[in-house]
């Protein structure tokens, strides 16, 4: 008998055992693909996705003072100013300062036109310099990218008004920007005077995805590529030496990976569409002439990425640049931009703002706003219109609109 | 009364008995091991290997079944003298990705109250980082406070005393060290957070103090025969290099740790063992927050023996029901911009089923679930680690 009890202590243990070994037992599910803003197109070849793979783990990478960190800085990685590819924290909210007007910037040589304002030790961080205008800018969402540097300049120009000719009050225009020199036109792309479409930032002042990164990497991380080869330095101290890590500190290669993470990132993907209240607060959307700005669906011609040629996607932007009243006018801009000009932040995606934000709207171009109502009720300008139709709903039309809103 | 419970013998090949009557506290861990002695020899060797599986799931991703040869460590301990004694750790991690000195340190025996040792020493800060070896746990990963805030095993070169006394069922001990520290690394690493670890990777720290100033470790326990044990530490350092060349380049920034640890045994059947940390660093007002000036963390494991009797042809072999709960929060401060917390915090628990044929042996399943959240406090990641392995004293 105790044989027979010892025996079975053993298959018992054994059996615990390889229970716990042999199957997927309360392991945590997946996220669902349309709760998370991560993840790259579907269809990608085997090829591009280890190309997204290496680029995503360039986002992710922290820099430090060995590495090339700064010295002056403002993050020290891509994924710590968008977290899980989402909006950004008041935390890595960037200062831009010393442009008024569309003549330039003319604090350039004293550290503009991106306040750094964090340092690896044994350095200052820069300060505003006395008398120059500034703005801060949250950063935004990077998902859906691809799909947006795949549209063709002359696609955007359709939808330009700027002489406001079918007299609806929204004269939408593009930011108008000198490209870097390493820039390579396509085919997308039309020069007008020496300069190209800006179509990424808060001000359209990045005209493709390897200027917004290189720039990001250089103003935002303090980190040298083959395209700039210079660190931020502190005009401010006597000594404008840099940090002394060889030159560059990241290969082009590294800088192309990032880029191509950011064109192959998914577009969001919809939640709760098909609910009556959401398809309710669409209409209203559309009802307010939100559409005007937002515009809500665009498609692709044909792209050096297959899955990007001729798709549909909803980003409810126009990428144009609108006047949105003194309420957003922060006297500080960028390119042809006047200062109370922005250009439409793209909409998908912001129902999951908050699980980037750690939990809290943090909305608008600095994240003044706190939730979507307030972000409404900033909009003047040319959205004055439907900011005043916006006052008139009912307050279910108002929560209709906001579920609209957080469904994208 | 002996130094370190090891009782010469002339024996020949024969397994080095305990001091039955001597209370061992955690700081007696080093010592306190199966050692086997040959002949006539005074060097005894002995050593411990950890191989396990793992099976890890974030999110519902996996990497698959993988294997791990954790370690495989090597000590020698010789007893030159009654009162002279040396002893040696040498731990293969990772195959051999990483081979590491983590003790080596003579002890001189002035009174059992003085006690000079010098050499490599294991801070006694908290009791894991004295009192690691595989075999003793019931648990494939070391707990996270320990190995991520403490960043066990955590040795340096110095000098210090240490010393016991007894007094009934009682024991008292103190440890104190005067050994190199922590670097600048702590705050400057590429996991983007405040590392204590991260000083373990620089390959002069044996060599030469950071800074040229000492970290001080302090450690003090008491012990009841029937009750249990308490310690408290503390260790504390400069870590960055304030000075170069004679010329002050920087205001001295600290970093302190503080430990209690705690272990007490129910009825033979219940054991609880555990440490809670508190780290304070002095971050430059200017760089990022993201790297932490305050830190803590803990864990506790109970331990529940279901079945101690003559298994599988084993005598006195046991069956081991364990849970373990831990948590750190890598920072603690606020944001300046918000003012609200930062996180960066994981919680977990872990259980395990464990068969022990001996007290030196130890096979163990596990299976752990893991929350963590980022900076911000965004939706945590979850982890389910289900792991195998088996830990061995030889």
């Amino acid at each position: 008998m105790g044989g027979l009890i010892q025996n079975l202590n053993v298959f018992i243990i054994l059996t615990m055992l390889s229970g716990m070994l042999s199957c997927d037992f309360i392991t945590p599910g997946p996220v669902a693909e349309n709760e998370i803003l991560d993840g790259p197109i579907e269809g990608l070849t085997f090829e591009q996705n280890a190309l997204f793979v290496a680029g995503d783990e360039a986002f992710g990478a922290t820099f430090t003072s060995k590495t090339g960190l700064g010295p002056i800085f403002v993050a020290t990685s891509c994924g710590s100013c968008h977290a899980g590819d989402g909006k950004g924290h008041p935390f890595t909210t960037l200062v831009r300062f010393g442009q008024a007007d569309t003549t330039g910037n003319i604090f350039l040589t004293r550290g503009g036109p991106q306040l750094q304002n964090r340092a690896i030790p044994g350095h200052m961080p820069e300060q505003i310099p006395e008398g120059a205008t500034s703005a801060k800018f949250t950063p935004p969402a990077v998902t859906g990218l691809g799909f947006l540097a795949a549209l063709t300049d002359e696609q955007i120009l359709a939808n330009a008004d700027p002489g406001d000719a079918d007299g609806d009050g929204i004269s939408g225009r593009p930011n108008y920007i000198i490209p870097p020199d390493y820039f390579q036109p396509q085919g997308i792309h039309q020069f007008r005077e020496g300069k190209i479409i800006g179509r990424f930032g808060k001000k359209a002042a990045a005209v493709n995805l390897l200027h917004q990164t290189v720039n990001a990497y250089n103003e935002d991380m303090g980190i040298t590529s083959d395209f700039r080869m210079e660190d931020p330095i502190n005009y401010a101290v006597a000594n404008q030496s840099a940090d002394m890590i060889a030159d560059p500190e990241v290969p082009a290669a590294v800088v192309r990976n990032v880029v191509f993470y950011l064109r192959t990132l998914k577009a969001p993907i919809r939640r709760n569409e098909m609910e009556p209240e959401v398809i309710r607060g669409q209409q209203l959307f559309s009802d307010l002439n939100c559409v005007a700005c937002h515009l809500p669906e665009w498609k692709t011609l044909e792209s050096d990425i297959s899955v990007l040629s001729n798709q549909i996607f909803h980003p409810y932007t126009d990428l144009l640049l609108h006047d949105m009243g003194a309420s957003l006018d922060d006297s500080y801009t960028e390119g042809i931009a006047m200062t109370s000009e922005w250009r439409t932040p793209p909409l998908w995606g912001l129902g999951l703002s908050k699980d980037a934000q750690g939990g809290v709207y943090y909305l608008l171009h600095d994240g003044r706003a706190n939730s979507i109502e307030e972000a409404i009720l900033f909009h003047g300008g040319e959205a004055d219109g439907s900011r005043q139709l916006f006052l008139q709903l009912t307050d279910d039309e108002k929560e209709a609109l906001t579920r609209f809103l957080e469904s994208l | 009364m002996l130094l370190t419970g090891l009782t010469p013998t002339l024996a020949q090949d024969k397994q080095v008995s305990k001091d039955s009557l001597k209370i061992n506290l955690n700081m007696d861990a080093v010592y306190s091991r199966p050692f086997l002695q040959f002949g006539k020899s005074t060097v005894a060797i002995g050593g411990y290997m950890e191989v396990n599986s793992n099976y890890f799931v974030t999110d519902g991703i996996t990497e698959g079944l993988s294997f791990h040869m954790q370690r495989l460590t090597i000590f020698m301990s010789s007893t030159i003298n009654q009162r002279i004694k040396f002893l040696t750790e040498i731990e293969f991690e990772d195959g051999t990705k990483e081979i590491n000195i983590e003790f080596a340190a003579l002890d001189f025996e002035l009174h059992p109250l003085l006690v000079v040792r010098g050499g490599i020493i294991m801070n006694p800060i908290g009791a894991f980082n004295q009192n690691h070896d595989g075999p003793k746990w019931e648990f494939v990963e070391r707990p996270l406070s320990a190995t991520t805030i403490v960043p066990s095993t955590w040795s340096n070169v110095g000098f210090g005393l240490h010393g016991k006394s007894y007094q009934g069922s009682w024991v008292w001990a103190y440890e104190a060290y005067l050994t190199n520290g922590f670097d600048d690394t702590i705050i400057d690493n590429e996991l983007g957070k405040t590392w204590l670890p991260s000083t373990k990777e620089s390959p002069d720290r044996f060599e030469e103090s950071f800074n040229s100033t000492p970290m001080t470790t302090v450690k003090t326990a008491i012990r009841h025969r029937k009750i249990g044990e308490i310690g408290i530490s503390w260790m504390g350092d400069v870590y960055n290099k304030f000075k170069e060349d004679g010329i002050i380049v920087d205001n001295k920034r600290r970093v302190d740790v503080v430990a209690v640890d705690y272990n007490t045994t129910i009825m033979q059947k219940w054991y609880i063992t555990g440490e809670w940390t508190w780290t304070f660093i002095d971050v430059p007002e200017t760089y990022s927050q993201q790297y932490g000036s305050r830190q803590t963390g803990g864990f506790t494991d109970v331990v529940y023996t279901i079945l101690k009797k003559r298994m599988l042809g084993w005598d006195k072999a046991r069956l081991n029901a364990s849970i373990r709960g831990e948590y750190v929060d890598y920072n603690r401060d606020t944001f300046n911009e918000t003012g609200g917390k930062i996180h960066d915090e994981v919680w977990g628990i872990n259980t395990s089923l464990s068969f022990r044929p001996s007290l030196q042996t130890v096979i163990r399943a596990n299976y752990g679930y893991y929350w963590e959240t980022d900076l911000l406090g965004n939706p945590p990641s979850k982890t389910v680690r289900v792991q195998f392995g088996f830990s061995s004293y030889f």
